[in-house]
């Protein structure tokens, strides 16, 4: 039986994937793959101390986990909203350019 | 044969294992963004059957039926629709890449490290049983504030995309569109 820690790792590793693109990409949907990398790997830690952790609350990870697939959907859906608006402005979803508002 | 039977589990998880990161290793360092995202169906499929391999089989299948079906063909129409016509490369597609791989390895360790020493308490998982009917119940009864609340949020993401993301009339006056 593959114990916790393995999956803790593979949760951990995904983790700093998404954090390694979100540092380093500059395309707009380049950066929201990598949130959604990041999100994925804490619902891998969610679900498997859900089923790992002890029985007294074990279904709750998943239900928190379902809630985390949810707001994904909806920021996901709003973040591409914005980087529309933003081409349709810029002509490229190039992060780097889009610093009007800074000093 | 008989060790097959026995580890059975940890042989299934480590082949899905190794599908997401691999995967996951497309994602961070493929060329072009289109490959990124079909490497992330796979990911996102890696992780369905992770889930499944913990007993979750609802959140399996909402995994794929939202994230690789619905989030992820988003992305795709994201990247269609600002795909630059005059074809202008972005300048140096990655940024600071190896400070930033050197940070990742460093912090990788650190984490790895961190769970290798962590104790949690030995339990042994039971039988998977089914999970519909337990989350449904929590949906209703502990968790009913934020599943109303995530519904809200799901028709105010709704509109509100639909708002941002219209296409502005020709004339580009400062004041005048919300």
């Amino acid at each position: 039986m593959a114990t916790l820690h393995e999956y803790l790792v593979v949760a951990a590793i995904l983790f700093l994937f998404g954090l390694f693109i979100m540092i380093t990409r500059r395309h707009g949907v380049w950066i929201l793959m990598g949130v959604e990398l990041i999100l994925n790997g804490a619902n891998l830690n969610l679900v498997a101390f859900s089923r790992y952790g002890g029985s007294k609350f074990a279904i709750d990870g998943q239900v928190f986990a379902l809630f985390v697939i949810l707001v994904a959907a909806a920021e996901a859906a709003v973040a591409l909203a914005i980087f529309l608006s933003i081409y349709y402005r810029y002509v490229k979803i190039d992060l780097d350019e889009v610093d009007t508002l800074q000093g | 044969m008989e060790w097959v039977a026995e580890n059975l589990h940890r042989l299934i998880f480590y082949v899905l294992a190794a599908m997401t990161l691999s995967s996951g290793m497309v994602v961070v360092f493929a060329r072009r963004i289109v490959y990124a995202a079909f490497a992330l169906f796979f990911t996102f499929l890696g992780l369905a059957g992770l889930y499944a391999s913990l007993g979750a089989d609802f959140l399996a299948i909402t995994q794929i039926a939202i994230y690789a079906g619905g989030i992820l063909v988003l992305l795709l129409f994201g990247v269609m629709f600002t795909q630059n016509i005059s074809m202008q490369p972005f300048r140096a597609e990655v940024m600071q890449f190896w400070p930033s791989l050197v940070v990742m390895i460093l912090g990788g360790v650190g984490l790895i490290t961190l769970i290798k020493m962590a104790r949690f308490p030995e339990v042994v998982p039971g039988d998977p049983q089914d999970t519909i009917a337990p989350i449904g119940e929590s949906l209703l009864t502990t968790y009913l504030l934020p599943f109303e609340l995530a519904s809200v949020l799901l028709v105010i993401a709704l509109i509100g995309a639909v708002i941002v993301a219209r296409a502005r009339p020709k004339e580009e006056k400062h004041g005048d569109t919300p």
